[in-house]
C-alpha cells in the first residue's frame, strides 16, 4: 500500500509536467489545426535557456523559470511567423511537415551551436530534500513540480475564461471566419497563443532540468510524444482534457513500470494513443463531429 | 505498326544502357577498383530508393500521410534476417518472406488505421511505427534491444540493383494502371472520389500494403548488407529520414523520389563528419520547399525523356 | 514505355550521383593518402558523438598522447605515426561506413569503436579488408570470437578484459567484501553489455550461495527510474548491481538515493565518466562499487608518468578509456615493431603472438581468441573520487 502511494507520488509529478505540455499542443490544435511537432523541443529550449540562466548569470530557479518563459514566448511567436504563418491556407499534412521540419532544426541547431553532449543542472539552483510523511519519500522538487504546474495551470484557466484576450483565442478557435468578422485580429490572436503555449512548454521544461537534473538538446522528443498523447487522451483542443490527459499518461506509466515491466513503458504510452484514436478519436472529453464536405 | 517499333528499339536502348551500367558497377567491384567506402554508397542509394519510392506511393499517390515506415523496414529486416542467419534458408525466401511479411503488417496496421484522416493518420502510424520497434525490442529471440548481429552479407550489387528496379516497375506500373487512377482520386478528393462509386478503403489498403511491402524489401536488403540490425535503427528519426526525400522529390512523382533519394544519401555520405549539420540541412529543406515549394521539387510530374528521346531520334 | 524511361533515368542518376559522392567524400582525404610512403597511417574511429561520447574522446585522447609521445621518439620503424580521427556517433552502421573510408585511406590498424555494438558494426570491413582492429574497451565475449563457429576473428583485438571476468568479479566482491546475500539486479536492457554483465554476475552471486531477488531493466535514454526503484526499495535488498552506462547510470543512482535507498551498488566500466560525479553529486554516489581497468590513483610508476603526461596535455584526469586508448596504441606500436614492416597482414599475425606487454592498464598476453589476460580492479567512489579497493588477477 505505502509502495502504491509512493508510486502515485511519482506518477503525479511526471504527470504535472505531460500537463503543463499536453496545453500546448491542445491549444496550438485547437486554434490553428496544427499539431506543432516542435513544442517538445521548444521545451527543450527553455530548459536550455534556464541552464544558462541559471549557471552564467546565476540566478536562482524563479528567475529562471521567469526568463525561460519570456524567451521561448517570443520564439515560439517566431516559429509561428517564419514557418507556419505561410502555410495557414495550404494542406494539413504540409504544415504538419513543416512541423516536424522545424522540430528536427531546433534539435539539430543545438547540437550544432552546444554540442550532443548533456548539461547538467548546478545542484545549488535546487538543493534536493526528501521529506517522510508517513513512510512516503516526498521530494521538495516534487512539491515544486506540481505545485508550480497546477499554479500555471490555475492562471492560464483564468486568462482563458476571464479575459478579452482569452475570450479571442476562444472565438478564433471556434469560428475563424466568424471570429474575423467580429472584429478580432486572428493573427494577433494565434500569436498570444504561441506565446503562451511556448511560455509553458518552458516553464516544463525548467522543471524537467530540475527534475532530471540534465538537459540536452534531443531531450523534448519523448516527453513532447507523451505528452502529445495525453493531449489526444483528453481530446485535442480541449483544455482541461489536456490537463487530465497529462495526469492520466503520468500515473499509467508509473505504474507501468511499476507493477509491470518498465521495458513496456513507451509501448502502452502508444498503445493508448492508437487505442483512443480507434476508438474514440475525439478523446475522453471531445464531442464527435461529422465530417464537413 | 511503326510506333511499335519505336518503342521496342527505345525499350532495347534502354535494357541495353541499364545492363551496361549494371556490368560496368559490377566490373569495377570485381576488379576491386571501386573502393569499398563507394560501395557502401552505392548500396545505401539502392535502399533509399526502394524506401523513397515505395512510401511516396503511399504519401505522395495516395495522400496519406504515414510516418511508420521504418517500422515496415524493420519488420522486413527482422524478418529476412531471422530467415537466413537462424533458420539457414536461402537469401531469396528470406526476401520474400520479408516483403509478404510487411505487407502482412501492413494489412494489419492499415485495416483500422486508413479510417483516420490527415494528421490523425500521421500521428497513428508513428505510434504503430514505434510499437513496432518496442516490441521488437523484447522479443528474446531477436536478441532485444541489442539486436541480430552477424547477418551473413548477402545483399550483392545484384539484389541491390534488381530491388531497386523491380520496385520502381512495379509502383510505376500500379500508379499509370486503373488502380493507380483510384489511388491519385482519393489524393485529389476523398469524398467525391467515393461518390464515384471508388471503394476508397480498398484503394488505399492496397497502397498501404503495397508501400509496407517494399519498405520490407528495402529492409531485407539493408540487414544483409549492413550485418547488424538493431531495432533503434527503425527509429522515427528514420522514417523523417524517408519522409523528407519523398518531400524533397515532390509528393506523388517517382521520378521525384529516385533523384531526392540519390541526393539525400549523396548528402549524407559528403556530410559524414559534420552530422548536426547534415540534420540542420534536413530540416531547412523540409521548411523552404514546404512554404515556398508544396508540392515539392517535382511535384507531381514525372522527369520526362523528351531531352533524351531527341538524342535517340525517338518521340514521346 | 513510360517504365523504361524511369529506369534509363534511374540509371543515369545513379551514376552521377555516385560520382557526386565520390568526390564530396573522398575529396578531403586523398591529399594526405598518397604520401603512405613516409608516414603510417593509423585510424582512429571512435564515438566523439552520441550516448557513449564521453568514451570516446577520452580514449581518442589517449590514443593521440600515445601516437605523439611516439613520433616525439622518432616514430615507428623510422616512420611518423598519422591518426585519421573520425566520429562513428555511437552508431553501428556509421562505424561500418567509417572504417571502410579509413580503409581506403590505407591505414595500417584502426582504434576503436568503443562499444561493442560498434565494434560489431566495423568488424565485417576489418576483416573483408584484412585490416587489425585493436577495441580499447569492446567487452562483450562475442566481440573478438564468431557466436556460430566458435572461431576467433582474425583481424579483431582488444586490449581490455571481457564480460563474464567484469561481472564475476563484482558478483565476488558483493559476497565477500560486502557479505551480501540478497541482490536486485537492475540492468540496461538496451545492450548485450548490461544483459551479458547480469547474466555472469548472477551465476556467480548464486554459486556464492546469494540470492537474486529480483531483475528489472531499464533502456537506453530513460530518464525516469523513480517507478522501478521504488519497487525495488519494497524488496530491501542488501546490494544492488546496476551494469549500464553512465548516462542512464547516473541519473539512477541519483533517484535512488533520494528516495531513500541505501544499500551499496555496484557497477561496471561502463560508469567510468566525469558525468558520473556531476550528474548525480558526490553524496549519492557514496557506497557504490565498480568494476575497471585501471585506476588513475595507482602508484605504479608508469602509471604515474602517464596521468601526468595526460594532465599536462589536457587538463583533466586521464579515465580507464584514455588508458585504454592509450595502451591500444601502444600494443599497436608493439606489433609493427615485432612485424619489421607497416603491413596490416604482417601486423595482426604480430598482435596475435604479443606475450607480456606492459600496459597502463596492467601486464596483458594475447590470447588465442584474441582477448588480454590481465588484472581488473574495483573502484569506490567517496565523496566524488575514485578511490582504488583491491585489484584483481585473473
Amino acid at each position: 500500500m505505502l509502495e502504491f502511494a509512493q508510486q502515485i507520488v511519482n506518477g503525479l509529478s511526471l504527470g504535472a509536467i505531460y500537463a503543463l505540455i499536453a496545453l500546448g499542443y491542445t491549444m496550438v490544435y485547437g486554434i490553428i489545426k496544427l499539431i506543432n511537432f516542435a513544442h517538445g523541443d521548444i521545451m527543450m529550449v527553455g530548459a536550455l535557456v534556464g541552464y544558462f540562466s541559471l549557471t552564467l548569470l546565476g540566478t536562482n530557479i524563479f528567475v529562471a523559470m521567469l526568463a525561460a518563459m519570456i524567451a521561448c514566448a517570443v520564439f515560439g511567436v517566431l516559429i509561428e511567423k517564419i514557418a507556419y504563418r505561410p502555410l495557414r491556407n495550404s494542406t494539413r499534412i504540409a504544415a504538419l511537415i513543416t512541423a516536424i521540419g522545424v522540430s528536427l532544426f531546433l534539435e539539430y541547431f543545438t547540437i550544432f551551436l552546444f554540442g550532443p553532449a548533456q548539461k547538467v543542472f548546478p545542484e545549488t539552483a535546487f538543493p534536493i530534500k526528501a521529506y517522510a510523511v508517513g513512510g512516503l519519500s516526498i521530494l521538495n522538487k516534487d512539491v515544486f513540480v506540481f505545485v508550480s504546474a497546477v499554479v500555471l495551470m490555475l492562471i492560464l484557466q483564468y486568462i482563458i475564461k476571464w479575459t478579452k484576450t482569452g475570450k479571442a483565442m476562444r472565438a478564433v478557435s471556434l469560428d475563424r471566419e466568424a471570429a474575423v468578422l467580429m472584429g478580432i485580429s486572428v493573427d494577433k490572436t494565434i500569436s498570444i497563443t504561441f506565446a503562451i503555449c511556448s511560455a509553458l512548454a518552458a516553464a516544463a521544461g525548467v522543471m524537467l532540468g530540475v527534475y532530471y537534473n540534465t538537459v540536452n538538446p534531443l531531450m523534448g522528443i519523448i516527453p513532447g510524444l507523451k505528452a502529445f498523447v495525453a493531449a489526444v487522451l483528453g481530446g485535442i483542443g480541449i483544455i482541461p482534457g489536456a490537463m487530465v490527459g497529462g495526469f492520466v499518461m503520468g500515473l499509467l506509466e508509473t505504474m507501468v513500470s511499476g507493477y509491470g515491466n518498465s521495458l513496456y513503458r513507451d509501448a502502452v504510452a502508444f498503445g493508448v494513443l492508437i487505442f483512443i484514436l480507434l476508438i474514440k478519436p475525439s478523446g475522453i472529453f471531445g464531442e464527435d463531429t461529422g465530417e464537413k464536405v | 505498326m511503326q510506333k511499335v517499333n519505336n518503342k521496342w528499339i527505345k525499350l532495347g536502348v534502354e535494357v541495353l544502357i541499364l545492363a551496361a551500367l549494371f556490368t560496368l558497377v559490377q566490373y569495377l567491384i570485381t576488379a576491386g577498383l571501386l573502393k569499398q567506402y563507394y560501395q557502401i554508397s552505392l548500396a545505401s542509394m539502392c535502399i533509399n530508393v526502394i524506401l523513397a519510392v515505395s512510401l511516396s506511393l503511399i504519401n505522395g499517390f495516395t495522400g496519406q500521410l504515414s510516418l511508420g515506415h521504418a517500422g515496415f523496414m524493420a519488420v522486413g529486416a527482422y524478418i529476412a534476417a531471422i530467415m537466413t542467419n537462424m533458420l539457414d534458408l536461402p537469401f531469396i525466401t528470406g526476401i520474400v518472406a520479408a516483403c509478404l511479411g510487411a505487407g502482412l503488417a501492413g494489412f494489419i496496421i492499415g485495416v483500422p488505421t486508413l479510417r483516420l484522416k490527415g494528421d490523425y493518420l500521421a500521428i497513428a502510424t508513428l505510434a504503430f511505427g514505434e510499437i513496432i520497434r518496442v516490441t521488437l525490442q523484447n522479443i528474446d529471440y531477436v536478441n532485444g534491444p541489442a539486436g541480430i548481429m552477424g547477418i551473413s552479407k548477402l545483399s550483392t550489387w545484384s539484389w541491390l540493383f534488381g530491388g531497386a528496379i523491380i520496385t520502381i516497375v512495379v509502383i510505376v506500373n500500379l500508379v499509370n494502371s486503373s488502380y493507380g487512377r483510384a489511388i491519385i482520386s482519393i489524393r485529389e478528393d476523398e469524398i467525391a472520389s467515393e461518390l464515384m462509386g471508388i471503394n476508397t478503403t480498398k484503394y488505399k489498403v492496397l497502397a498501404f500494403v503495397v508501400g509496407a511491402g517494399f519498405a520490407g524489401l528495402a529492409g531485407a536488403l539493408y540487414a544483409h548488407y549492413f550485418y547488424i540490425i538493431k531495432p533503434e535503427t527503425f527509429n522515427f528519426l528514420k522514417s523523417f529520414d524517408i519522409l523528407v526525400m519523398v518531400v524533397l522529390g515532390g509528393l506523388g512523382s517517382t521520378t521525384g523520389a529516385i533523384i531526392a533519394a540519390l541526393f539525400i544519401t549523396a548528402l549524407t555520405a559528403a556530410l559524414q563528419s559534420f552530422p548536426a549539420i547534415r540534420m540542420v540541412l534536413y530540416a531547412l529543406i523540409l521548411i523552404i520547399v514546404m512554404i515556398y515549394r508544396p508540392q515539392g521539387l517535382m511535384g507531381n510530374k514525372e522527369l520526362s525523356m523528351k531531352i533524351f528521346g531527341r538524342i535517340w531520334g525517338g518521340r514521346n | 514505355m513510360r517504365i523504361g524511361k524511369k529506369i534509363a533515368m534511374l540509371v543515369l542518376a545513379l551514376f552521377v550521383f555516385s560520382i557526386a559522392a565520390g568526390c564530396g567524400g573522398g575529396g578531403g582525404a586523398t591529399p594526405t593518402g598518397d604520401k603512405a610512403g613516409d608516414a603510417i597511417n593509423v585510424g582512429i574511429n571512435v564515438e566523439l558523438s552520441g550516448g557513449v561520447a564521453s568514451y570516446g574522446t577520452n580514449a581518442r585522447d589517449g590514443a593521440i598522447l600515445a601516437i605523439e609521445q611516439i613520433n616525439k621518439a622518432g616514430g615507428v620503424l623510422g616512420k611518423q605515426l598519422k591518426p585519421i580521427e573520425r566520429d562513428c556517433k555511437s552508431i553501428a552502421d556509421e562505424a561500418m561506413s567509417i572504417s571502410a573510408a579509413l580503409v581506403g585511406e590505407k591505414i595500417v590498424a584502426q582504434i576503436g569503436p568503443l562499444t561493442s555494438g560498434d565494434v560489431a558494426g566495423s568488424t565485417p570491413v576489418m576483416m573483408e579488408n584484412k585490416v587489425p582492429l585493436i577495441a580499447p574497451a569492446a567487452t562483450a565475449a562475442n566481440v573478438t570470437v564468431d557466436d556460430k563457429t566458435g572461431k576467433t576473428r582474425d583481424y579483431i583485438f582488444r586490449v581490455c578484459f571481457i564480460d563474464p571476468f567484469q561481472g564475476t568479479l563484482m558478483a565476488q566482491f558483493a559476497s565477500n567484501d560486502l557479505n551480501a546475500k540478497k541482490a536486485v539486479i537492475y540492468c540496461d536492457n538496451s545492450s548485450d553489455y548490461g544483459k551479458g554483465l547480469a547474466q555472469y554476475f548472477e551465476k556467480t552471486f548464486t554459486a556464492n550461495g546469494g540470492t537474486i531477488l529480483a531483475q528489472e531493466g531499464f533502456v537506453k535514454d530513460d530518464r525516469d527510474f523513480r517507478a522501478a526503484l521504488t519497487k525495488i526499495k519494497g524488496l530491501n535488498p542488501d546490494f544492488i548491481y546496476v551494469p549500464g552506462y553512465y548516462q542512464e547510470v547516473a541519473p539512477l543512482i541519483k533517484q535512488a538515493r533520494e528516495l531513500g535507498i541505501t544499500a551499496p551498488i555496484g557497477g561496471c566500466d561502463g560508469w567510468d565518466s566525469p558525468d558520473m560525479v556531476s550528474v548525480a553529486g558526490n553524496d549519492a554516489l557514496n557506497n557504490t562499487f565498480f568494476t575497471n581497468h585501471y585506476s588513475s590513483q595507482d602508484k605504479d610508476p608508469q602509471v604515474v608518468e602517464f596521468v601526468g603526461a595526460f594532465k599536462a596535455k589536457y587538463n583533466k584526469e586521464p579515465d580507464a578509456f584514455a588508458a585504454l586508448g592509450y595502451d591500444s596504441v601502444q600494443i599497436m606500436v608493439q606489433g609493427l615493431k615485432d612485424a619489421g614492416e607497416a603491413n596490416p597482414v604482417k601486423l595482426t599475425e604480430a598482435l596475435a603472438k604479443i606475450k607480456d606487454f606492459n600496459g597502463i592498464t596492467g601486464k596483458m598476453s594475447i590470447d588465442d581468441q584474441h582477448n588480454p589476460v590481465k588484472a581488473g580492479v574495483i573502484l569506490e567512489f567517496k565523496d566524488g573520487q575514485q578511490v582504488m579497493k583491491t585489484r584483481i588477477q585473473p
